[in-house]
């Protein structure tokens, strides 16, 4: 099972690394870049487990550590195929 | 006054740390370990500057669930100082004993300079060698300082004199709006945050290097200030206020 989490600066949280991007891609002339999100992509590999609910688990790894609900959103998804890294 | 410095893997001012407060100040410190979960009856907890983990997952992420920050963490809630210094202050933010969070400076680039620091507060255990409005020349050397927090957070802080250190410039002076000018604040921090304290107020946090400014023998020839080095005055806070609390408690225990 694999669970693919997506974490990104909060609105309203300054994201400098995500401004500089995006006016480097006005820069090369991609005008239609409106606004950009620097963020981070993990994705984890879970063992089956009796420990319940994987999606609470995920949820619960975001939350203690992977994301800092001050400044970041996180979001996940959850699968059965195996990962990029196995293609 | 006995201080403990904590080392975690990828600490790297903690040597320095403990130079000053041997050295400098003539204070017993100890280095603590961070797989350690005895302070060895400290009076202070020092969490010094680095790359704690190799500023991994987000700066202070993973040295805050390391086993030391668990009996900091329960040094804290009874009470016990801490002062956490740049990376130190990373992991506090963290772990949830200061409010807001350390993000990427706005600039994106690494600041190593000598900045201007207004003293906001002085009825406090960590900022009261001074008086409000003193301008201090404190060297500061990272790349994610830039302090944020949610307005109302902000605004309580500000409210409950939370907030001891902000960025000025050298008259002490801010900008008034965007326009004013804002290159005094080296990373971009909200409200020109440079140092908070926690509301039960003995947690401390500062992006600035009080350690880098304390030993007068490696002082820049131009510093403006003459006297005790600015960054000395923070060690000397901290210690001149658990002196008075133990006088205090002495003579209350003789009532």
């Amino acid at each position: 099972m694999i669970a693919r989490v997506f974490i990104t600066p909060k609105k309203g949280v300054l994201d400098p690394q995500g401004r500089a991007i995006s006016s480097s891609l006005h820069a090369l002339g991609f005008d239609e870049v409106e606004d950009l999100l620097m963020g981070k992509y993990l994705e984890i590999r879970l063992a089956p487990s009796g420990h319940g609910d994987p999606a609470a688990r995920v949820r619960a790894m975001c939350e203690r550590l992977l994301a800092n609900g001050v400044i970041e959103d996180f979001r996940f998804e959850i699968s059965e195929e195996a990962s990029g890294h196995d293609a | 006054m006995r201080w403990g410095v904590v080392t975690f893997p990828g600490s790297n001012d903690d040597l320095g740390t403990l130079h000053v407060l041997r050295e400098v100040l003539g204070h017993e410190a100890t280095p603590l370990w961070h797989k350690s979960d005895d302070l060895g009856g400290v009076d202070c907890v020092v969490l010094p500057g680095g790359f704690s983990y190799g500023d991994y997952l987000r700066c202070g992420a993973i040295a805050r669930f390391s086993k030391v920050m668990s009996a900091v963490a329960e040094f804290a809630a009874q009470g016990g100082m801490v002062l956490g210094i740049c990376n130190g202050f990373q992991v506090l933010c963290e772990a949830g004993l200061l409010p807001g969070a350390l993000v990427r400076n706005r600039s994106l680039s690494f600041v190593c300079r000598e900045v201007n620091l207004r003293v906001e507060s002085v009825a406090n255990p960590f900022v009261n060698m001074a008086l409000v409005g003193d301008v201090w020349r404190i060297p500061v050397k990272h790349g994610e300082g830039c302090y944020v927090a949610e307005e109302t957070t902000l605004d309580q802080m500000e409210r409950d004199g939370q907030i001891l250190l902000r960025y000025c410039r050298a008259d002490g002076s801010r900008a008034r709006d965007a326009a004013d000018g804002g290159d005094y604040n080296c990373n971009g921090s909200l409200r020109d945050v440079a140092g908070v304290m926690n509301a039960a107020r003995n947690v401390f946090g500062m992006m600035p290097h009080p350690e880098h400014g304390a030993d007068a023998s490696l002082r820049d020839v131009n510093w403006p200030n003459a006297g005790v080095p600015d960054g000395l005055r923070i060690f000397q806070s901290i210690a001149g206020w658990v002196t008075d609390r133990g006088q205090r408690s002495a003579v209350d225990s003789m009532r």
